[in-house]
C-alpha cells in the first residue's frame, strides 16, 4: 500500500528520488496519525541537513511533530503552496503535499533508508 | 439558536455603558499636556449602554457548562462544589480593597492570613516551609523546579536532566525546559506505575532530579515512591512532586513523609477555590526545611512581639515570581475552605473522593476498558470502550455525555492510554449523582453498539454542535474585525 | 457502595500507601460552621486598613479605580465562575466567545494583530515576552530600560536566571540638580547592539511620564531587536497604541479593569504581539470558527505552541489564563468603550495635572520635566517614609516612597491618581503634606 518507488525512514517520511534532485514528504501512514494538518514550518533554499537532521516542524489540531531529512544534502525548493494549505499533506501526501526538494550529497545513504517493504512491516506493527 | 454576535456587533455611536463623575472644570485635557504625537486618533472599542452589556454576558454564560449546573467530572482538575462562602469572604473589604504597597503596619490582617495558611498548608503536607507566592500550579513548578537548581548550583554542581514519567502533565517537561534542564522521559510499568528499572538505568550525576505526580495521572498511588526518592536521593537528586492529585492524600499522608523534596499544591483543586472558566488559580510551592532558603521573596515573617512583616532578607532566595504576595483573592478562599473543614472534614474530603472514584470504576469496568485493573485513588483511567468493533471513539463518547447532561471527563490524556478516559468524580457527588453519572455512561455503551449515528451526531442540544478545529488553526481568526480577515 | 467495589472498608482503598506513613494527624483545627468561620475572616478583614477607609494616592502598577456595580455581579454568575478551562468548546462558548472578546479589545487597545487570553500578571507577561524575543532572535542579551516597574524587572529576571541570558538593566533617567528627574534615553541606545534581542520599554513609565522613544525604537529596529512595551491599559485610552509606534509586543496589568486590588492578586497579564510572532505567543488564545451546522462558534487554536502538546519544547509551560480576571476587564472595557475609557483616562490625567499645579506646601515640588499622564514624582523636604507615616495618621496614603527602589530617590513620592482623587481629595493631600513638615 506504500509506493514501491520511494524510500521511507522510520520516522514516516518518504524520499523521492529523480536525477541528482530527491523530494521529500511524510507518508500516508503519518498524515492519518497527525489528524487534521494545520501548519508547516519549512525550512528555505540553501540550507544545509545531514541524514536524519531535523529540517521541519508539522503541526496538527493535536500533535505536533519535527520532521528528518532522509537525506543529506542543501534546499532547493520548499512547497510554498503547503505552508498556505497544510491541508495539502493530508489530502495528497505524496505528489502535491511533498515538503522540501534536496540536492543530496551521496546517493549512498538512500542504503540507509527503508524499502515499501520493510515500511510496510514496520506500520503493520505499530498498527497491532 | 442563541445570539452569537461579538460585542463590537451591538456597537451604537455614542453610548456608553457607565457613569463616570464629571470632570474638574478647572483640569486641563490630555491635549493640554501630552504633545499630540503621543495621542493616538481613534479608538476602535464597542459602544454599548449597561443593559446592552449585562444581557451580552448573562447570555454568553448562559451558553457555559459549571459546576453549579451539575457534575463535572474532568479528570485531573478536581472540579469539587466550590463553596459560596469562600466568595463572600474573599469580597470583605478589608481583604479584597488593601494594596500590595500598603505598609506592613496596615495589613497586618492580611499578613496574618498569609503566615496562617502557610501553617495550615505545611500541616496537610509536612513540608516545614512554603511560599503562596506563585500564581498556579505551573508557576509553583517552575518555582520548584529553579529551587532544584539553586540547591545543586549552591553545591557547585551543575546538573543537566530531569527525569520525567512518560504519563506526566506536559507542564513538567516544559518547566524543566524553562529552567535549562533537558526532560527525560521514564517509561511507565505495566501496573501503571513508574518503572524502577528505566529509572535506575537513567539516575546518574548529571540528574538534577525528578518530577512525579503522586498520584499519578492513571490514578494509581505510586506504591514505591519511597524507593523512587531513595533512589534518586542516592544519586544526588531531588524529588519534585506535582500536587495536582493531592485531594487522594488529604489526611491519608503527608507527602513529605514520603522522601519529597518540593511540591505544589493546586488551591483551586484541592481547596476548592473556583476555576473561573480557566483561571486564575493559585499555587502553593511547599518545600523541606533544607530547601527554605531558595523561597521567593517577599515572604511574610512573625516578629517577636506577635506582628507580621514582610521580609525580603532570604540571601539564596531565587527571587520574585508575582507581583504581589500571591493570588491573594484565592489565598483567602482556600484558608475560608480549609477552616471551613478543619482536620476531620478534609480527611473525609479524601476518603470520599477515592471512594467515589472506585465506585464508578466498579460499575463501568465492565462496559469500559479499565487502563490497568486494580483499585484506584481519586480518579479512574479507561482505555475507550470495551467493545471495539463499532468503532466508536473516547470524542465520541464524551461528546455524547454533553447531550447526557454531563461535562465529559478528561480525554485522550494520559497520552500512554489509548483512548484515554480519566473520570474524576470529587467527594462533591452524592451516591445519586453518581448513579444517574453511571447510567448516562452505560447507556452510551449501549448505543455505541446500537445507535450509533447519536454518538457521531452528538452533541445536539448545545448552542453549537461539533467545531471545525483545523480550520481555526489553518486559517487563524483571533480578533474581532467589521470584514472577514485574510 | 463498599459491597459494589468488594471492600469492607474505605480504608483497603489506601494499601498502595506505605503502612508506616498512613494515617497521620493533621496540625489543622476542628471545623467551623459558616457563621463562625465568616466571623474569623470579618475579624482579620477588619485588621486591615482598606482602602475605602482612606484618601489614597497610592498606584505604581496597581490603581485604584471604580468598579460598576455591574462588573462583579456578571463575574458572580456560577456558569463563569465555576466553569473548568473550555476544554469542550460547544459547552464553553461563553467563556470561548468571551475571551475572543477579550482579545479583540486587547488588539484594539494595542494596535497589535494577536492577543492571548492573558498570563498571570504584568510581570510574568514582561518575563514571557522576553522569552519570545529570545525565541524570535536566537539571541541572548536583552536591554530593559531602568524605568520599567520594578517588580516586573525582578519577575523577568527570576525567569531568565536559568537560561544564561545577559539582562542589562540600563539607567535611564537622572537627577537634575534642582531635584527633577530628566530622562537620558541615550544610554538605551548605547546599550543596544547586534547581540540585542530585545529592548524593555515602559510607556507611561514607572515614574509616570511619556518617555520619548522614537530613536530607541529606531535602533532597536535598525539592530534586528524586538521592541516589548509595558502599558498601562488606561493610558492607553488616549496614548498613540504601542503597535503604532513600533512595539513587536505590548503587555500590561488588568487588574484594576476588573476589581479592587486584592493585596496584588490575582492580576491579569495581556500579552499581544504583531502577526508574525503569532506562533510565538505563550498562553491560551481562542478563534473563530464555524461547527458542522455552518454555525459561527469559538475554540482554543494554535494549540500546538503549548506545553499539553509540545511539552519540552512548548514556548512556554503556562496552561492556565487569568480568565475571571480577563472577563471583569472584558466587561468594563465593553462598557466604558469608545468613548467611556478615553473619559476615564481623561479623568485621571485632569486630576493628576491639575494637583501638579496646586500651590504645594514649602519643601514640596513636582520633580518630572517630562509630559506625565497620571502619576509623577514629588520630591519632599525630608525622607518619604517620614511623610507617609504621618499622612497615615491623617488617614491619606500618600503615594509609593521611591526610595523603596532607588537610594538617591529616598525623599521622593510617586503619587497616582484615579477618577477617585478629584479636587476635595487632592486639597486634604496638600493639607496633610503640610501638616506633615
Amino acid at each position: 500500500m506504500f509506493p514501491d518507488d520511494l524510500r521511507y525512514t522510520r520516522e514516516h517520511e518518504w524520499v523521492r528520488i529523480e536525477d541528482d534532485q530527491a523530494t521529500v514528504g511524510i507518508t500516508e501512514y503519518a498524515q492519518d496519525e497527525l489528524g487534521d494538518i494545520v501548519y508547516v514550518e519549512l525550512p528555505k533554499a540553501g540550507e544545509k541537513f545531514a541524514q536524519m537532521e531535523t529540517f521541519a516542524v508539522i503541526e496538527s489540531v493535536k500533535a505536533v511533530s519535527d520532521l528528518y531529512c532522509p537525506l543529506s544534502g542543501e534546499i532547493l525548493a520548499a512547497n510554498d503552496e503547503l505552508v498556505a494549505s497544510p491541508e495539502l499533506a493530508n489530502e495528497s501526501p505524496y505528489a502535491d503535499g511533498w515538503m522540501i526538494r534536496i540536492r543530496p550529497a551521496s546517493l549512498e545513504e538512500v542504503e540507509n533508508l527503508m524499502t515499501a517493504a520493510e515500511y510496510e512491516a514496520l506500520v503493520s506493527g505499530l498498527r497491532t | 439558536m442563541k445570539d452569537s454576535r461579538v460585542i463590537h456587533e451591538l456597537s451604537s455611536p455614542g453610548r456608553t455603558g457607565v457613569s463616570l463623575p464629571d470632570r474638574d472644570p478647572e483640569a486641563p485635557v490630555s491635549a493640554d499636556v501630552i504633545p499630540q504625537s503621543e495621542l493616538r486618533s481613534d479608538l476602535p472599542l464597542p459602544e454599548v449602554s449597561e443593559v446592552d452589556v449585562v444581557r451580552h454576558y448573562v447570555g454568553l454564560s448562559q451558553k457555559n457548562f459549571c459546576i453549579d449546573t451539575d457534575m463535572y467530572p474532568l479528570g485531573s482538575c478536581t472540579m469539587k462544589y466550590n463553596p459560596k462562602v469562600n466568595e463572600v469572604a474573599a469580597r470583605l473589604t478589608g481583604l479584597a480593597s488593601i494594596h500590595p504597597l500598603q505598609d506592613d503596619g496596615q495589613v497586618q490582617g492580611a499578613l496574618e492570613l498569609l503566615h496562617a495558611l502557610e501553617r495550615l498548608i505545611s500541616g496537610i503536607s509536612g513540608f516545614e516551609a512554603i511560599s503562596l507566592q506563585p500564581a498556579a500550579g505551573a508557576q509553583g513548578e517552575l518555582t520548584g523546579m529553579m529551587i532544584i537548581r539553586a540547591h545543586h548550583l549552591r553545591a557547585g554542581e551543575r546538573r543537566g536532566r530531569v527525569l520525567i514519567p512518560n504519563s506526566a502533565h506536559g507542564t513538567n517537561p516544559a518547566t524543566a525546559s524553562m529552567c535549562g534542564f533537558e526532560a527525560e522521559e521514564i517509561s511507565t510499568g505495566s501496573d501503571g506505575e513508574l518503572d524502577i528499572s528505566s529509572l535506575d538505568a537513567a539516575l546518574d550525576d548529571d540528574v538534577a532530579g525528578i518530577m512525579m505526580t503522586v498520584p499519578n495521572t492513571l490514578g494509581i498511588f505510586e506504591s514505591r515512591i519511597q524507593e523512587i526518592c531513595d533512589l534518586t536521593h542516592a544519586a544526588g537528586g531531588l524529588v519534585y512532586c506535582d500536587g495536582a492529585n493531592m485531594n487522594a492524600m488529604l489526611g491519608q499522608v503527608l507527602p513529605a513523609a514520603l522522601g519529597i523534596d518540593v511540591m505544589h499544591l493546586n488551591l483551586h483543586k484541592t481547596f476548592s477555590t473556583p476555576h473561573g472558566g480557566g483561571g486564575p488559580g493559585a499555587g502553593a510551592l511547599c518545600v523541606t526545611a533544607e530547601l527554605e532558603d531558595y523561597l521567593p521573596v517577599p515572604r511574610v515573617v512573625r516578629n517577636e512581639d506577635g506582628s507580621y512583616e514582610r521580609s525580603s532578607r532570604f540571601p539564596h532566595s531565587i527571587g520574585r515570581v508575582q507581583g504581589g504576595m500571591g493570588n491573594f483573592g484565592n489565598l483567602v478562599r482556600a484558608y475560608t475552605y480549609i477552616r471551613s473543614l478543619g482536620a476531620s472534614g478534609l480527611k473525609e474530603a479524601g476518603e470520599w473522593a477515592v471512594l467515589n472514584a472506585n465506585y464508578l470504576r466498579a460499575k463501568l469496568s465492565d462496559v469500559y476498558d479499565l487502563a490497568y485493573d486494580r483499585p484506584c485513588m481519586h480518579e479512574v483511567v479507561f482505555a475507550g470502550l470495551r467493545n471495539h468493533a463499532a468503532g466508536v471513539r473516547t470524542l465520541d463518547v464524551a461528546k455524547r455525555l454533553i447531550d447526557l447532561g454531563f461535562h465529559p471527563p478528561t480525554i485522550y490524556f494520559p497520552l500512554i492510554v489509548h483512548e484515554a478516559l480519566m473520570i474524576e468524580p470529587t467527594e462533591t457527588e452524592s451516591l445519586e449523582t453518581l448513579d444517574r453519572f453511571i447510567s448516562a455512561m452505560r447507556q452510551i455503551a449501549y448505543e455505541a453498539e446500537h445507535a450509533p449515528k447519536k454518538l457521531a451526531d452528538a452533541p445536539t442540544s448545545t448552542p453549537v454542535r461539533r467545531l471545525d478545529e483545523a480550520t481555526a488553526a489553518r486559517h487563524p481568526d483571533l480578533r474581532w474585525a467589521p470584514k472577514p480577515q485574510d | 457502595m463498599l459491597a459494589e467495589i468488594g471492600i469492607d472498608s474505605a480504608d483497603e482503598l489506601f494499601h498502595d500507601i506505605p503502612r508506616s506513613v498512613r494515617d497521620p494527624k493533621l496540625a489543622v483545627p476542628p471545623p467551623m460552621s459558616e457563621m463562625e468561620v465568616i466571623g474569623h475572616l470579618r475579624d482579620l478583614s477588619e485588621r486591615n486598613s482598606d482602602l475605602e477607609h482612606q484618601t489614597s494616592f497610592l498606584g505604581a502598577g496597581w490603581y485604584d479605580h471604580y468598579i460598576p456595580a455591574f462588573v462583579d455581579q456578571l463575574l458572580l454568575r456560577s456558569e463563569f465562575y465555576t466553569a473548568y478551562t473550555p476544554y469542550q468548546p460547544e459547552i464553553s462558548q461563553g467563556t470561548l466567545q468571551s475571551i475572543y472578546e477579550f482579545q479583540s479589545m486587547i488588539c484594539d487597545l494595542t494596535g497589535l494583530e494577536v492577543a492571548n487570553a492573558s498570563l498571570y500578571d504584568g510581570g510574568s507577561a514582561v518575563a514571557e515576552a522576553i522569552g519570545l524575543a529570545l525565541n524570535a532572535t536566537g539571541r541572548t542579551n536583552v536591554v530593559v530600560a531602568d524605568t520599567v516597574d520594578p517588580v516586573y524587572r525582578n519577575i523577568a529576571a527570576t525567569y531568565m536566571e536559568p537560561l544564561d541570558i545577559n539582562l542589562s538593566v540600563v539607567k535611564n533617567w537622572g537627577l537634575d540638580s534642582d531635584g527633577t528627574l530628566r530622562e537620558t534615553q541615550h544610554s538605551l541606545i548605547d546599550a543596544i547592539d547586534g547581540e540585542t534581542a530585545a529592548v524593555v520599554l515602559q510607556r507611561p513609565n514607572f515614574f509616570g511620564w511619556i518617555e520619548e522613544t522614537n530613536d530607541v525604537i529606531k535602533a532597536a529596529k535598525s539592530a534586528g531587536a524586538l521592541v516589548i512595551m509595558a502599558c498601562e491599559p488606561v493610558a492607553l485610552g488616549v496614548l498613540t497604541p504601542p503597535g503604532e509606534l513600533g512595539a513587536d509586543v505590548a503587555v500590561g496589568e488588568l487588574r484594576h479593569l476588573a476589581g479592587p486590588p486584592a493585596f496584588g492578586g490575582p492580576g491579569a497579564g495581556y500579552f499581544a504581539a504583531t502577526k508574525s510572532q503569532m506562533r510565538r505567543v505563550p498562553g491560551r488564545i481562542v478563534g473563530r470558527t464555524t461547527d458542522v451546522d455552518g454555525r459561527r462558534g469559538f475554540v482554543l487554536t494554535l494549540q500546538a505552541r503549548e506545553q499539553h502538546i509540545r511539552r519540552a519544547k512548548a514556548s512556554s509551560n503556562i496552561c492556565t489564563n487569568e480568565a475571571l480576571v480577563a472577563l471583569g476587564a472584558t466587561i468594563h472595557l465593553a462598557a466604558l468603550g469608545r468613548n467611556g475609557l478615553k473619559r476615564l483616562a481623561e479623568l485621571c490625567i485632569g486630576n493628576a495635572h491639575a494637583c501638579a499645579r496646586r500651590a504645594w506646601p514649602r519643601g514640596y515640588a513636582v520633580a518630572v520635566e517630562r509630559p506625565f499622564v497620571r502619576e509623577f514624582p514629588l520630591k519632599c523636604p525630608r525622607p518619604a517614609a517620614e511623610i507617609n507615616a504621618a499622612l497615615r495618621e491623617m488617614g491619606v496614603l500618600g503615594g509609593f516612597e521611591l526610595g523603596r527602589y532607588w537610594d538617591e530617590l529616598t525623599d521622593y513620592l510617586l503619587v497616582a491618581f484615579t477618577e477617585r482623587n478629584g479636587p476635595i481629595q487632592q486639597e486634604r493631600l496638600i493639607e496633610s503634606l503640610q501638616e506633615a513638615v
